[in-house]
């Protein structure tokens, strides 16, 4: 399991659930489990992009993963945000479906990036996960403050002179990158799973903000790294454990908390 | 493209046949989720079906009672863990994700045993022109199950879409009407992820209904309006897809993107008029 060819695997996982624990937080807090399910699946063309023009995955990734975000912000304005939340994602894997299938790679990737492929991580994907995994967390903790506050007490937000329009978009960028980074990793369905789980079992686990927020990190590593094991243990899809680990990482929160 | 040459082959008869059908249930039951704000529970519910069409692969039943197993299931146990805020909550969420995690591996379990190809993308995306005449049968079920509860309960059913507390006030069954709903809810997840696949049946529920509220104010319009958007967009797209042979040669452009693509611009003209309109 520790083979020299397993070393950036393991830093890539590793990243990605400090940053997708991390981000799981401010998603519980925010309400924003939809946006969370949606920009993964706003990235997938992106991959499709990728092996169509030769661009190194995650470029591809991230930047299919931003325009969704840009897209559901813009929509966001309007009545029944659930619906364009939904209507977004549905292009986005439609037009995925289309370049995959006419750059012929159909069959063999599309279950590696629906359900994820860790294995496949290599030295050059390496740098961009570096950036993205470290630039998230600070982003986060540069603007704990705002999207904090701007999620709990939305009014005293406004009056203190914060603006919640651009708080959203700005939260939506930071979700849109780490789901790119969290894809080659967890899949596109997955994503969430290690966005969301550790979150919400964080925020019914603790009230403080930063111990949750700790409480989070600690569970997303748990999940990654327990599912990446037991992945190579069995040779099972990694997304399969990253689910399951998830859920029951929240069902455990739960019973614990009405105990 | 020669219309009785795209009319002659018995695969695209059945295709237009059972999308009909789809388009019957998910247009009015797509109504009612938009007026209970439920897109995240309606796409939720696809993504769980998405295991039962992968556990029917590997038992070797037709994958529509994978779907309307599973999508049935799901839908009251949704109802269940969040009551009346069904799929907004994050517990929504976490259900979802054990469901996709699932269906990870039971699609993987599809291509080692049983040594089906191609199970991911055809659960997933859909395999319209690739239907078996069990799906004719569910279809038509579905089409005439949805048409009859909307002719007997209709106005019960969006008045307790719109407003639980009056429509109780007034002496409905509104525990009645949500139960309804909810069967309703898994047929149409089912003949949508049948015809579009798991991901894409969202847009065959939510797209042609958001349109339509767009354009009405009247719910039985509405009903209407989203019905004929849903069937043009449906058959629209499996016309291009037949059509696409030709485009780029050794490729095939896949019918669920072209319905996506047809129920989208119907949505954003249907924005656009409205917002005309307003102006």
């Amino acid at each position: 399991m520790f083979e020299p060819f397993m070393r950036e695997p393991w830093a890539v996982v590793t990243l990605v659930a400090l940053a997708a624990g991390m981000v799981g937080y401010f998603v519980a807090l925010r309400g924003a489990g939809f946006a969370a399910h949606a920009l993964p699946m706003a990235a997938f063309p992106g991959a499709a992009f990728a092996a169509l023009t030769g661009v190194s995955a995650y470029a591809g990734l991230a930047g299919f993963a931003v325009l969704g975000a840009l897209i559901l912000a813009g929509l966001h304005r309007g009545a029944r945000q659930d619906a364009a939340t939904a209507l977004v994602l549905g292009a986005m894997m439609a037009l995925g479906a289309l370049l995959l299938s006419l750059s012929g790679a159909y069959g063999n990737h599309v279950e590696g990036l629906l359900f994820g492929q860790v294995f496949a991580v290599g030295r050059r994907e390496l740098w961009a996960a570096l950036g993205m995994g470290a630039g998230v967390p600070l982003l986060l903790l540069a603007l704990a403050r705002p999207l904090t506050l701007s999620a709990l007490a939305p009014e005293l937000f406004g009056l203190g002179g914060g603006r919640r329009g651009l708080m959203d978009a700005v939260f939506l960028l930071i979700l849109a990158l780490t789901a790119a980074l969290c894809l080659p990793v967890t899949g596109v369905l997955l994503a969430f799973s290690l966005m969301a789980g550790p979150g919400a079992a964080a925020c019914l686990l603790a009230r403080q903000p930063g111990v949750a927020l700790g409480v989070s990190v600690a569970l997303a590593l748990g999940i990654g790294w327990g599912s990446m094991a037991a992945a190579y243990e069995s040779g099972w899809p990694v997304g399969f454990f990253v689910g399951a680990l998830a859920a029951l990482a929240y069902v455990v929160a739960r019973a614990f908390r009405r105990g | 493209m020669s219309l009785a040459g795209f009319l002659d082959a018995e695969s695209v008869r059945l295709a237009l046949a059972v999308s009909a059908g789809a388009a019957c249930v998910c247009a009015p039951v797509g109504l009612l989720a938009v007026l209970r704000g439920q897109g995240f529970a309606g796409h939720a519910l696809a993504d769980i079906a998405a295991a039962g069409g992968a556990a029917a692969l590997l038992l070797g039943v037709s994958p529509g009672v994978g779907f309307l197993v599973l999508s049935l299931a799901g839908a009251f146990a949704l109802a269940g863990l969040e009551g009346r805020g069904l799929g907004r909550g994050l517990a929504t969420g976490i259900v979802l994700g054990a469901g996709l995690g699932l269906t990870a591996l039971l699609l993987f379990l599809d291509q080692t045993r049983a040594h089906i190809g191609g199970a991911a993308g055809g659960v997933m995306f859909g395999s319209l022109f690739a239907l078996g005449p069990s799906a004719l049968v569910m279809g038509t079920l579905g089409a005439v199950l949805v048409l009859a509860a909307f002719g007997m309960a209709g106005r019960g059913l969006v008045f307790a879409s719109l407003s639980p507390e009056l429509a109780r006030v007034a002496g409905l069954r509104v525990r009645g009407l949500g139960a309804l709903y909810l069967v309703l809810l898994a047929m149409s997840v089912t003949l949508g992820a049948m015809s579009l696949g798991a991901i894409l049946a969202t847009v065959l529920l939510i797209g042609p209904a958001s349109a339509a509220l767009c354009l009405t104010r009247s719910p039985s319009l509405a009903v209407l309006v989203a019905l004929a958007l849903a069937l043009a967009a449906c058959w629209g797209g499996i016309a291009l897809a037949w059509d696409s042979y030709g485009w780029w040669p050794g490729h095939v452009w896949p019918v669920s993107f072209f319905i996506t693509v047809l129920v989208l611009g119907e949505y954003g003209a249907a924005r656009l008029w409205q917002g005309a309109r307003h102006v």
